[in-house]
């Protein structure tokens, strides 16, 4: 009964910060024939690809015997909770994995170490630099991935709908869906997150902006988002589940998508590789774009720990994670994210395998990219803003236009 | 809980104990007996007071200290006096989130303690099985959160939940239950009640089979009916016990946080948003970590004056036999 929650975690924690002497001063201090140990926590190998980060250490291992690597691995939506504890107590891993909207409150924080004397040549130079900051690099991106349209072809071949095309709008989505929902037999047409994530894209693909050019105000408040807010919120209870049939549950899409109820499905490619043969026969298209066409770019990075004790091995090893061949051809092999490399002839083995068929879908999404509005320490704060407003609208209880102003007051307020 | 029992009028208290066990020094002079006294009790307490110690005091201290502090956690800390106090006292979030607290206490304790009073009731009778019922009740009690939380979601969800269905089926159209702002509340009401029936239960029992029968007995002679017997006897009798139960249920109701977490997350739209889980919200959602330690801070203040209060007003009803 008398539990005392969290806080009194995060008390001890700080207890623990202060007797510990904050930042402990980092010195590097490992000489080639010393033997020593890294840790690496990160969230891109959990939920099906363990074994192939597994695969990479060993490589690593292998080829730098003096230095081994502890793995620690945690869910997505655990990862950042996880790593704020730890940097507040001072007992972050040597390198962890950093995501681009964290970044900019790292760097201004000091808790990741700059980068010094890492060949960029062999990076994607868009990705790269995206984690460079005053000239300086904070992090090696590790891989990149995108969001397309996935699709199962036999509900559309049962619907008598044509197959979703590069050119396809808003528009004809939602004339595919409306046919291929059959709500009595629990077949939906359509899966999008009502969320921030799904939210700052379809603003782009309407024309809208999110914030202003001076990044002090937002500019969301617009006609086209309404547009946006309506697209996203309408979709839920006529071609799509609602939250209280669960809707927004871990893996409730991805299941609906494998058990063959999905017509079309909003997700990353990450998502890819435990479709297989469930449903039986899909494919991928660029996502519909309404007035234009814009797709969600995501990329994950690593980082050293500014407090780390050995940070020329951290650093060893974040660069072998990040642009070694092993890691690329692993990747590849395993339909895992894809490595940031600037040789495109190590993606052409990804290009040339099946299921699904249209993988250039995924490069030619990059073509047009809707980058998540970044804000900096308030960043989750308008996370949940935004999807909190947008909730409120996929209920019924607020018009788009009301939820939107009110949201945009709020974080109106957090940008001054 | 001692300290309570302590306050209550005529009871020879610990400190009557110890002054009678002051070993035989008559003269002052006699400091080795008395030390070797006061190193035995110390050799006793250290277990329990080291880690209150560690993991009570000087947190609450530290969290103390990063209170008048700004602090992402991360970063170095900013010194900003009072001004995170301030701040929470004038936020809208932090208001809703004591008001849907209150709420929170005014809908829980009534229902668990009238219904645990009526099982306690029912199980001090001489029923078929009521040990087997004893232990039944009291299951839900020492079952995790994490997993009566998932089961009461699943219970009332709005479209496919058993509740909703046999509304349906006398014609009652079900809420929106934990989707619907509205009823969000009264959904974790309703599982924190079923959760905690049980531990009231247990403690009403006890202090029922307290209560001595030649009471009863006399009461009946004199031609007092079932009624008059539970209010001018159970009642005031167990009024104990219902002190008891009444503080610590509402020591545990402005700290509720488990259910909310994992029934509701706070939402939908906040509509369910109580202290404890603005206090994780902040620290490890938002970075605010001096805003979440003057937040505990105020939570701690806050108690602290109710229970107070309880303990004050306690003479006024509550009778020792």
């Amino acid at each position: 009964m008398n539990k005392k929650p969290l806080v009194s975690l995060g008390l001890a924690l700080t207890a623990v910060l202060a007797m510990s002497g904050c930042g402990s001063a980092a010195s590097t201090n490992s000489s080639s024939t010393e033997k020593v140990t890294i840790k690496y926590s990160n969230f891109i190998s959990n939920g099906g690809n363990e074994k192939n980060l597994d695969t990479i250490v060993q490589a690593f291992e292998k080829a730098n015997p003096n230095i081994t690597v502890q793995v620690t691995t945690l869910p997505y939506k655990d990862y950042a909770t996880a790593l704020q504890t730890d940097l507040a107590a001072g007992t972050q891993a040597d390198t962890f994995d950093i995501e681009y909207a964290n970044l900019r409150s790292y760097v201004a924080n000091g808790a990741v170490a700059p980068l010094d004397g890492v060949d960029g040549s062999k990076y994607k130079q868009s990705l790269l630099q995206s984690y460079q900051s005053d000239g300086k690099q904070y992090a090696l991106p590790s891989s990149f991935s995108d969001v397309v349209l996935y699709y199962n072809k036999a509900l559309f071949d049962a619907a008598k709908v044509a197959y979703p095309t590069a050119s396809w709008t808003w528009a004809d989505e939602t004339a595919a869906a409306k046919k291929i929902t059959d709500s009595g037999a629990g077949v939906y047409g359509d899966f999008q997150n009502v969320s921030f994530y799904e939210f700052y894209k379809a603003l782009a693909q309407t024309g809208g902006k999110f914030l202003n050019d001076d990044g002090k105000s937002v500019a969301f408040n617009s006609p086209q988002g309404i547009k946006a807010a309506e697209w996203l919120a309408g979709k839920s209870g006529t071609t799509m589940p609602t939250p209280a049939q669960g809707a927004g549950t871990p893996d409730f899409d991805t299941k609906l998508f494998k058990d063959g109820k999905l017509g079309m499905l909003h997700s990353g490619i990450w998502v890819a590789s435990s479709f297989a043969d469930s449903p039986k026969s899909w494919d991928i298209a660029v996502e519909p774009g309404d007035t234009q066409k814009a797709s969600a770019e995501f990329s994950n990075a690593i980082g050293v720990s500014a407090n780390s004790k050995n940070k020329a091995a951290a650093q060893k090893w974040a660069e072998y994670m990040t642009n070694s061949d092993v890691m690329a051809q692993t990747r590849i092999g395993a339909g895992w994210e894809l490595p940031a490399t600037s040789d495109d002839s190590v993606l052409k083995p990804y290009l040339a395998k099946d299921k699904p068929a249209n993988r250039k879908a995924i490069f030619d999404a990059l073509d047009n990219v809707a980058l998540p509005p970044v804000i900096g320490d308030n960043q989750q704060k308008m996370v949940d803003i935004i999807t909190n407003a947008l909730g409120e609208v996929e209920a019924k209880r607020s018009t788009a236009a009301d939820a939107l102003k009110g949201a945009a007051d709020q974080i109106n307020a957090l940008l001054k | 809980m001692t300290a309570l029992q302590d306050s209550r009028s005529g009871n020879p208290g610990p400190t009557a104990t110890m002054k009678r066990y002051r070993g035989p020094g008559i003269q002052r002079k006699a400091t080795g007996p008395r030390l070797k006294y006061g190193l035995t009790v110390a050799a006793f307490l250290i277990p329990s007071a080291l880690p209150l110690l560690f993991f009570t005091i000087i947190p609450m201290f530290s969290a103390f200290w990063i209170s008048l502090n700004q602090w992402n956690l991360v970063g170095p800390m900013k010194w900003v006096g009072l001004g995170n106090y301030g701040k929470l006292i004038g936020d809208p979030g932090t208001q809703g989130a004591f008001l849907h607290t209150v709420y929170y206490i005014v809908g829980y304790l009534p229902l668990v303690y009238i219904g645990g009073l009526a099982i306690a009731l029912a199980l001090n009778s001489r029923i078929k099985g009521r040990s087997m019922m004893r232990g039944l009740y009291f299951l839900p009690v020492v079952t995790s959160w994490i997993v009566v939380a998932l089961v009461w979601r699943w219970l009332l969800n709005p479209s496919t939940g058993i509740v909703n269905w046999l509304l349906g089926l006398i014609g009652v159209t079900g809420p929106g239950w934990w989707t619907d702002p509205a009823w969000s509340m009264p959904s974790i009401i309703v599982a924190s009640a079923w959760k905690d029936l049980g531990f009231v239960m247990v403690i009403l029992l006890a202090g029922l089979q307290a209560i001595p029968e030649d009471l009863y007995e006399a009461a009946t002679v004199d031609g007092a009916g079932r009624w008059r017997r539970l209010f001018s006897i159970t009642l005031p009798m167990l009024s104990p016990s219902t002190f008891f139960v009444i503080v610590l249920s509402l020591i545990n109701g402005f700290q509720v946080f488990d259910q909310v977490y994992a029934m509701t997350g706070g939402g939908p739209n906040n509509s369910s948003q109580v202290v404890v889980q603005q206090i994780y919200d902040l620290t490890f959602r938002y970075g605010r970590a001096g805003e979440a330690s003057a937040l505990s801070w105020l939570l701690f203040l806050f108690i602290l004056v109710i229970t107070l209060i309880q303990v004050r007003g306690q003479k006024k009803w509550v009778h020792y036999a």
